[in-house]
């Protein structure tokens, strides 16, 4: 136990090692320059007080998480359930393939644009083009689990005739957490990255609203650096407190 | 071909298996026969061994008479695709959920409305007691095939089907099982049957020895074991051998 607290503030130590080195890196590259296209992180720590005082930081990033929620829940049902179906039905498999790769190589503009055009500027066709951006990905994450089940597990629940719930809970959804808490890990970081170019180009407010409002109005870097890294931040948060730990629960039994 | 049935008036068989015909058709290979006529049936309170060369279909026997494989010419009595609870089966590779408890694992292997009953006899018999709320991952092989032994008990079967329960273990770890097999049954009164490639291990438990002919599997004789158990010695357990690969060189090697 002492080793191992001692492995883990040394890792710790590391961590905060290179992020002071990159901070110092920012700093003097940023008074090299001496311009406001790369400003100090002083400069973007004092936007981000400012901005956070006035409120409109956190009703951004607020309403951007919002969009990122529930879009992400939307996303993770709905392509989980698909997911498990291809990988079980070969002739579904057969059937959707195709779109599915389709939709795969389809870029996020594109789909944006066209949900924005076909659903109009509101925030329905915001959340479906993010689901319809990171439904793939999930499936196909999702399918591959579906096809990896364990034979020798399926004979035995059926030897054993365990019903549909206790299959479901038992031997079917422990085999697929890896899969799933993989799938939410690479999605979320993806999901946020679409809802800001989403917010971008149709609404109103968050934080891809603000940073564009920001470019446009004045090319203000301290700003659109100062939204990035504090939306960044939240969602590396989630990461650590959430699904990382998730991560460890579903992972206790190995 | 029933004439291995007849001999022991069926009904109050346990089980009466009577297979015409198995034959596999693999993707892009010719069809393959690996059963044609075998039929036996197991009677009350008797531990038969059925032993075969490796490939000569063994497995598919089992299969065929747990129900998980339908495709088939003949029938099995009682119908294992339509009775409630099946045989207590303890397959070769433990097959228990690694993320479920000891416990769980037992458990969840019987009816729901069975599911609370008092297991604390079972286990204390198994030696398990100290390990139900362990993981199968920290028990060595002797032990998870204990814990499957429990499962294959705890729904009180009328039949025990074991496949190879007993490959892979060390002398004393298999001595002990082997112990515990005979011990229950006895207790109980459940018949056994159980598939075995090794000859010494089915003369030292049986009552009576199914050998089977190489694929496509079928009945070359059944032989009763008259002597009680405790008064198998080393020698008399040679001379059987012996004798048996002298009538049966193809399936008994010396």
């Amino acid at each position: 136990m002492i080793r191992a607290s001692a492995s883990n503030r040394r890792a710790i130590l590391t961590r905060l090692g290179s992020m002071l080195v990159l901070l110092a890196a920012w700093q003097a590259a940023a008074q090299a320059a001496g311009s406001r296209m790369l400003p100090t992180p002083l400069t973007v720590a004092a936007f981000i007080g400012r901005e956070s005082a006035r409120g409109d930081l956190w009703t951004n990033v607020g309403i951007t998480l919002a969009r990122v929620g529930v879009s992400f829940v939307l996303a993770m049902v709905l392509g989980v359930l698909l997911g498990v179906a291809l990988g079980r039905s070969k002739r579904l498999n057969t059937l959707l393939d195709t779109p599915l790769l389709a939709m795969l190589n389809t870029p996020a503009l594109v789909i944006t644009v066209l949900a924005y055009v076909w659903v109009g500027l509101n925030e329905s066709a915001a959340i479906l083009a993010v689901v319809l951006n990171k439904l793939p990905n999930v499936a196909v994450i999702l399918r591959e689990g579906a096809r990896d089940l364990d034979p020798g597990l399926e004979e035995m629940a059926r030897t054993y005739r365990f019903d549909r719930r206790s299959w479901v809970a038992h031997v079917l959804v422990p085999q697929l957490q890896p899969y799933v808490v993989a799938a939410a890990r690479s999605g979320l970081s993806l999901a946020w990255k679409i809802v800001l170019v989403i917010e971008l180009l149709g609404r109103p407010n968050g934080v891809g609203f603000a940073i564009n409002y920001y470019f446009v109005q004045s090319t203000d870097v301290a700003a659109i650096l100062g939204y990035s890294i504090v939306f960044m931040s939240v969602m590396i948060a989630i990461d650590i407190l959430l699904l990382q730990r998730l991560e460890a629960h579903v992972r206790r039994w190995r | 071909m029933s004439a291995a049935v007849d001999e022991m008036s069926g009904s109050d068989a346990v089980l009466t298996v009577e297979i015409a015909r198995k034959v596999y058709h693999p993707a892009s290979a010719e069809p393959v026969e690996a059963v044609r006529d075998l039929a036996f049936a197991i009677r009350p309170g008797e531990i038969a061994c059925l032993i075969g060369p490796s490939g000569a279909g063994k497995t598919t026997t089992l299969r065929i008479l747990l129900g998980l494989d339908a495709d088939y010419d003949g029938s099995i009595v009682p119908d294992p695709r339509a009775s409630e609870t099946g045989p207590g089966m303890v397959f070769q590779e433990p097959r228990l959920l690694p993320w479920r408890t000891v416990e769980q694992n037992v458990r969840l292997a019987m009816p729901r409305p069975q599911r609370g009953r008092d297991l604390d006899g079972l286990f204390a018999h198994l030696g398990l007691a100290p390990w139900r709320g362990r993981y199968p991952g920290a028990l060595s092989l002797g032990m998870q095939r204990r814990v499957a032994l429990a499962r294959a008990l705890a729904n009180d079967p009328r039949l025990l089907v074991l496949d190879e329960p007993f490959v892979s273990l060390d002398d004393a770890a298999a001595a002990s099982l082997r112990g515990l097999v005979v011990d229950t049954v006895d207790r109980l009164g459940m018949s056994v049957l159980m598939v075995t490639h090794n000859v010494a291990e089915a003369i030292a438990v049986a009552d009576r020895l199914l050998l089977l002919s190489p694929r496509p599997a079928s009945l070359v004789a059944t032989i009763p074991l008259d002597r009680p158990r405790p008064q198998r010695d080393r020698a008399w357990a040679d001379a059987t051998r012996q004798d048996l690969a002298q009538r049966f060189p193809g399936v008994i090697a010396e």
